[in-house]
């Protein structure tokens, strides 16, 4: 099979037309992916609530995000008088920008023909690509701290610090998941990383030639789960929504923003960051825009202007999943999503890229396989006994805990001002336990609502 | 820089369009003057003053944010070796188990010292 797989050599030869007319393109489709992923994930998570969802805008409602859209065109643009006016008004473009921004470098196909001209179906690409694309996620952030702090408000403080937080702790284990692909690939550029993922090798048992397959979701699997997993805390999406918890800071960051269009621009860059790290996920572990197998078997799938409809294929499906896992999970609670990422993610991301590092020096040629063998060994026992070690602290924290809990809740059993408050006893019956049955008949009187 | 170019344009175009939205928002919608609607929103009570120039927040996210940047850079210290890893062989091996174990260390102060509990 013979791919026309871009390299970095192909990119920078583009003239500016081009490049505008690139531009342009990756713009129109973000907005109007927008406007779609919002109807479809409404739409597909009414189903999943048996409901209908949006239905009377346009034919099955699919004008809807566009009526949305006048709508916050035409509302009045709230500005309380606390807040910081240049801070305030640069917020919202400090988080679109940079939303826009990492798409530059996700590869759309291979080599095509465009007015006579060759080029990459990929707007840019550079020797550290996927550093754009963290780098664009870290500048995000900015914009929701700078939207929090010019708010002036406490619950846009509050949500603006809550996010951040997160944000940055799932960055971590973020960057630390895309290790083991470049280890595998060998560079940062993401359509060499594509171009990696090509054709698979061959395993050869009893004469039988079995491709294996060669996105790196398969051989790279703890990587992938990780960063799905940090991927929804990223975007603070559910079940990471912690910065809406509506229930106990509004709106989180975006409080002050009313409903106006400076609001639109936040709920725009949420919706364009889910496609970026969908696009990443497809780009670094889902083979890009290669086919999928049963597909792949036709020689020209990987030719021409096929493999963009293969891309927005794994894009919808990616976007299907944040709305999945949205009906499916519950919010966790913030000290929960905290001590996931910084207690588990990152500990068991660095270790498995030390285990993935080992198998790849074990396939290096002219290697000592025994020293290494031996001092995987050492490590692995090493990471066991100090394991232990904290298992055993923890237990025993634990344990004082639970002691301490039961003293205090036998002493205010006993004496219930024993805390300094007027405590009622933990163990007085209800009321409904001990009402006589001669009251419940002649004194109880039902009183209905709306009498008074 | 000829690979710069490109992004230069989208981001062009994406500030233009953000600073256009941005800027015309106040312009489209009607204006109704009302003393109450221009408080913070606070649920309904009377809004918390804030000082100007920002006020205090726990001190907890400091060290969180202090926290990032260490583990920050030890990512962008395993960037390079794992695109160099074929070439540097089992040295870059050696060299990262001792790296990654001495931030270790590090992490394992931080954890018994409770900077990762949140409450």
């Amino acid at each position: 099979m013979n791919n026309p797989a871009p390299n970095l050599s192909d990119f920078g030869h583009d003239p500016l037309w081009l490049s505008i007319i690139k531009a342009l393109f990756i713009f129109v489709f973000l907005m109007v992916g927008v406007l779609l992923g919002v109807w479809t994930e409404r739409k597909l998570i009414s189903r999943m609530q048996h409901r209908y969802g949006p239905n009377r805008a346009g034919k099955f409602g699919l004008l809807q995000s566009v009526a949305d859209g006048l709508k916050m065109g035409l509302k009045e643009d709230l500005m309380p008088r606390t807040v910081d006016k240049v801070i305030y008004f640069l917020a919202p473009v400090i988080i679109a920008v940079p939303a826009f921004l990492a798409f530059s470098v996700v590869p759309f196909g291979p080599m095509v023909s465009i007015f006579g001209v060759r080029t990459p179906l990929q707007l840019t690409d550079l020797p550290v690509a996927v550093l754009l694309v963290l780098a664009t996620a870290s500048i995000g952030v900015y914009g929701i701290v700078l939207a929090g702090w010019g708010s002036r408000s406490p619950y846009a403080i509050l949500g603006g610090l809550r996010s951040s937080a997160q944000v940055v702790s799932y960055e971590i284990a973020m960057g630390l998941s895309f290790v083991a692909v470049f280890l595998q690939a060998g560079t940062l550029s993401t359509s060499e990383i594509v171009a990696k993922q090509a054709g698979g090798g061959t395993w050869d048992i009893l004469g039988m030639h079995i491709p294996t397959p060669s996105w790196y979701v398969f051989s790279l699997l703890p990587s992938f789960l990780i960063y799905a997993i940090t991927m929804l805390g990223e975007t603070n999406r559910v079940p990471f929504d912690l910065p809406e918890g509506e229930g106990e800071l509004v709106g989180g960051f975006h409080t002050e923003y009313s409903s106006s269009l400076k609001f639109a621009m936040f709920m725009l860059a949420e919706y364009v960051n889910v496609f970026t790290v969908s696009a990443i996920a497809i780009t670094l572990f889902l083979g890009g825009w290669h086919a999928p197998w049963p597909i792949s078997i036709w020689d020209g799938a990987n030719t021409g202007w096929w493999p963009m409809l293969w891309f927005f294929g794994k894009l919808v499906l990616a976007f299907c999943f944040f709305v999945w896992v949205r009906a499916s999970l519950p919010r966790v609670r913030y000290d929960q999503l905290m001590a996931f990422g910084w207690k588990v993610l990152i500990p068991l991301n660095l270790a498995w890229i030390l285990l993935a590092a080992t198998f790849r020096a074990l396939r290096l040629p002219e290697v000592d396989r025994g020293g290494i063998l031996a001092l995987g060994a050492v490590i692995v026992i090493g990471a066991f006994a100090i394991w232990l070690r904290f298992d055993t602290t923890n237990q025993r924290r634990r344990e004082r805990k639970a002691a301490e809990v039961e003293e205090e809740f036998e002493q205010l059993r006993e004496e219930p001002t024993a805390g300094g408050f007027p405590v009622p006893p933990l163990d007085l019956p209800h009321y409904h336990g001990v009402v006589p049955a001669a009251r419940l008949h002649h004194e109880a009187k039902e009183v209905t609502s709306g009498s008074n | 820089m000829e690979l710069y170019v490109p992004i230069l344009v989208l981001a062009v175009l994406a500030a233009g369009f953000a600073v256009f939205s941005v800027g015309i928002a106040p312009f489209t919608g009607p204006k109704r003057w009302n003393r109450a609607k221009l408080d913070a929103y606070e649920c309904g009570i009377e809004p918390t003053p804030q000082p100007v120039g920002g006020g205090r927040f726990p001190l907890k996210y400091m060290i969180t944010a202090m926290l990032f940047i260490v583990f920050d850079i030890e990512i962008i210290f395993l960037y390079p070796w794992a695109v160099a890893f074929d070439r540097l062989g089992v040295f870059g091996l050696v060299e990262m188990v001792l790296f990654i174990v001495t931030v270790l260390v590090a992490y394992a102060y931080v954890w018994r010292r409770r900077g990762l509990d949140w409450d």
